[in-house]
């Protein structure tokens, strides 16, 4: 019982990664961790975020048919 | 980073890996049995769709057929052209392990950017191409758009993801001015622009279509755009970055839309979202004209996040209740319109006119658009360009197959009453019964009145493939999950395939946008600044007035507006992949494969005899049905006599015939001359390649890559191993600084 309650939280693990990672949501802790890595203070969640939609702006990612 | 010589590759990079390059296949016993099986499922399924004449065919049949021919391809043809032809080297470091800067350029995880890839190619297309096709029966259809993944969009996709990465990135039109010429560049830069033009007015067609007189649909759609400033206005402001709780919450929002839409008439909604197609038109217009000026935030990225969800729990859905439904296919293995070339859906025979229609799920040129530039900037390692283009469009033949089985399950009457134009049934259940008997199918009046109302909608002459397919998917999961709720069903699948296009219709004009600012920005630096705001309000209404004019082209054409600009449409979309697979020709001969040529070179010869063919009709033929200007002579003739002839009405709907018939023609007749151009172009590359043995092509040189990462969806017990013993070693590295 207790196998499958572990293969079940591995699936939930690995769907939540892949969803996060796919909306992008996931850039965030890519983020911090890097910061914590090279030793610097990180910048606020909104200003990440306001980073990430100003890229966005400036760049035309197509779209199929 | 050291730059290695080129001949670095000849010899065993420093530490080699042993699975750097394709492995030789360990060939299990266990393996081998399972794909003899697979084969043989394979061939079981062709044999029945191959031999069933006249009796009762599952559906079934079609999606294994499909799924087993998908698997043999992908395990073997592809694994050959990464091995033998592309020689997918992981020992090169890719562009985004290169010039890694954290927004364009990065490393991504393969499973992840298969994701953003599969997003970015499906679209509305290879929903609507194969609804169409089916009028042809179900047998055309599936051969082609099964055979045409495995040997030319895969492709394709595959070899100018590879191209693109191997050159940084570089977008499809780059590559062609420099590999090419500067005139076949110059001609697919127009041919581009003028394709994406066209194929936002068919999609917006589509639409306007599936929406005209219903005010269930118009309430759910016109809904999605506060949802989506709602989920932008959140994101921005109250929840940063919470992108799967926003898309969450409107998911929710968006099926209580659907839902409230069956309550319009109750609230006395009704009349007021009772629109005609004049109106949508104008709507949508002024929509795309918005859209494309406003921030992302607001409307674009969070639209995209809805779009991309049920997309993928749509496609997801689909293949289950397709399992769990097991329908019966209605329509014949080949409908007598295959070879007569008269059917009411669009004109002409199978071929060329079956593989123009499939377009987009078998070879889609607008791929290449998406597989230079986008993504080969963010693959982690060589190898995995296999999955991703490969992979990633043997996918989206895989919602082709879903399509043209919806619309093949539903009662091939229905199907003939639903997209026929207005001009052949009447509009009326009596005299589309009657149409349809014509044709030689049967349908009576009730059993048209009854279907209508099961969907709570007019189904008859609603053109354009969207409420086709939405009536197959209504019949399909009412068959598998039960339940008396076929209308909803039909409006969540116009929502589903409404969404689609207008995020491709945003994400369209933005991208023509800056492609009109980009070139303008040669000669005025100015305009081509994004952020100036008079450049970019002024390129958004050129790109929006421009397919604006199209889609009202067809929306007012008399004709019927599907038959006519589908096939342009479609020949557009196949001309672009005639372009990028000229380009992988030229490639491969400029660097000296000229025995690995066929792999593009057959697709492309086959593309080309298709889209000239079809071409070549459509401007010449004498057939008013077929040839744009040989109905506008006809109409032209029968105006003079003062006569009324096809659908027209009065006079001016035959003054409305010959202009749109013309504009059709001419730009039927100005993308294939552009198409001519490129190739000829190429064509003395080819010449000068095969003479000097190899040409120089700006391929970067080879840098050694320190990244490990598996190839494949699934990591192979070496590749576990190898990326264990890797993560241990950076971290050893990291604690002793």
């Amino acid at each position: 019982m207790s196998a499958v309650a572990v293969r079940v939280r591995e699936a939930w693990t690995g769907v939540r990664w892949y969803l996060r990672e796919v909306s992008g949501e996931g850039r965030w802790d890519a983020y911090v961790a890097r910061c914590s890595a090279e030793g610097v203070a990180p910048m606020s969640r909104r200003a990440f975020e306001r980073q990430r939609d100003h890229e966005r702006e400036h760049s035309a990612r197509g779209k199929c048919c | 980073m050291v730059l290695v010589s080129p001949d670095l590759l000849e010899t065993p990079m420093s530490a080699p890996s042993p699975t750097a390059t394709e492995p030789r296949s360990r060939r299990s016993p266990a393996s081998i049995a399972v794909w003899v099986l697979v084969a043989l499922v394979g061939a079981v399924c062709w044999s029945v769709l191959a031999l069933s004449r006249g009796e009762e065919v599952s559906a079934l049949w079609i999606l294994f057929a499909a799924l087993a021919s998908y698997a043999i391809a992908y395990r073997f043809y592809s694994r050959f052209i990464a091995r033998r032809v592309l020689k997918l080297d992981d020992r090169r470091a890719t562009p985004a392990e290169r010039l890694e800067n954290g927004s364009d350029y990065e490393v991504t995880d393969r499973r992840v950017l298969f994701g953003h890839h599969f997003a970015a190619i499906a679209g509305a297309g290879p929903l609507v191409g194969p609804v169409l096709a089916a009028q042809m029966g179900y047998l055309p259809g599936t051969i082609w758009i099964i055979v045409g993944v495995i040997f030319a969009g895969a492709v394709q996709d595959m070899v100018v993801m590879f191209f693109s990465m191997r050159r940084d990135g570089k977008s499809l039109g780059q590559m062609i001015r420099e590999e090419i010429g500067v005139v076949g560049g110059t001609a697919a830069l127009v041919a581009v622009f003028a394709i994406m033009i066209i194929i936002l007015a068919v999609l917006s067609l589509v639409v306007v279509n599936a929406l005209a007189e219903s005010p269930w649909g118009v309430f759910s759609i016109g809904l999605t755009i506060p949802i989506a400033l709602f989920m932008g206005f959140y994101l921005r402001y109250i929840r940063p970055g919470r992108v799967l709780e926003t898309t969450g919450i409107g998911v929710v929002l968006l099926l209580l839309a659907i839902v409230g839409g069956g309550y319009v008439e109750s609230w006395g909604l009704g009349e007021a979202l009772t629109l005609d197609k004049e109106t949508l038109t104008l709507m949508l217009v002024a929509y795309g004209f918005v859209a494309s000026i406003l921030p992302v935030w607001m409307l674009l990225t969070p639209r995209d996040y809805l779009s991309t969800f049920m997309k993928i729990g749509v496609i997801i859905l689909l293949a289950v209740g397709l399992v769990m439904a097991n329908p019966v296919l209605s329509a014949e293995a080949m409908s007598p319109f295959a070879s007569s070339g008269e059917g009411p859906v669009f004109a002409g025979k199978l071929f060329p006119f079956l593989f123009i229609t499939i377009a987009c799920g078998a070879l889609s040129g607008f791929h290449a658009l998406i597989s230079s530039g986008t993504t080969p900037k963010m693959v982690a390692k060589e190898r995995q360009v296999r999955m991703i283009g490969y992979g990633g469009m043997l996918m989206e033949s895989f919602v082709a197959i879903s399509a043209l089985i919806a619309a093949c399950v539903i009662d091939q009457g229905l199907y003939f009453a639903m997209n026929a134009p207005l001009g052949a049934t009447g509009g009326t259940p009596e005299t589309a019964s009657q149409f349809v008997g014509a044709l030689g199918y049967t349908i009576s009046p009730d059993a048209l009145t009854a279907a209508a109302a099961a969907v709570e909608e007019d189904i008859i002459s609603r053109t354009g493939g969207a409420p086709t397919l939405a009536f197959g998917i209504s019949q399909i999961f009412t068959d598998a999950f039960g339940g008396n709720l076929q209308a909803f069903w039909y409006h969540f699948a116009i929502m589903f395939e409404a969404l689609f296009i207008l995020t491709a219709v945003d994400a369209g004009t933005r991208v023509g946008r800056f492609m009109l600012q980009d070139t303008i920005g040669n000669f005025w630096p100015k305009f081509g600044d994004t952020s100036w705001k008079p450049a970019a309000w002024g390129a958004s209404a050129v790109v929006v007035a421009a397919w604006g004019y199209m889609l009202y082209v067809g929306v007012t054409d008399p004709l019927g507006g599907i038959n006519q600009l589908f096939p342009l449409f479609g020949i557009a979309n196949q001309l672009l992949a005639a372009i990028a697979l000229t380009l992988c020709v030229t490639l491969f001969l400029k660097h000296g494969w000229l025995k690995w040529v066929w792999v593009p070179g057959v697709p492309l010869a086959w593309d080309l005899v298709v889209t000239m063919t079809a071409s070549y009709q459509k401007v010449f033929s004498d057939n008013p049905a077929i040839g744009y200007f040989a109905q506008a002579d006809a109409t032209r003739t029968a105006r003079d006599a003062g006569e009324l002839s096809g659908a027209a009405q009065n006079a001016d709907q035959m003054d409305v015939i010959i202009r749109n018939s013309t504009t059709n023609g001419v730009l039927q007749a100005t993308f294939a001359v552009l198409v001519i151009i490129v190739v000829a172009n190429a064509a003395v590359i080819w010449v000068k390649a095969v003479r000097a043995g190899s040409l120089p092509t700006t391929e970067v040189p080879a840098t050694p890559s320190t990244l490990v990462a598996p190839a494949d969806f699934v990591a192979t017990k070496e590749e576990k191993a190898e990326l264990a013993r890797w993560e241990a070693e950076r971290a050893e590295k990291a604690g002793t600084p």
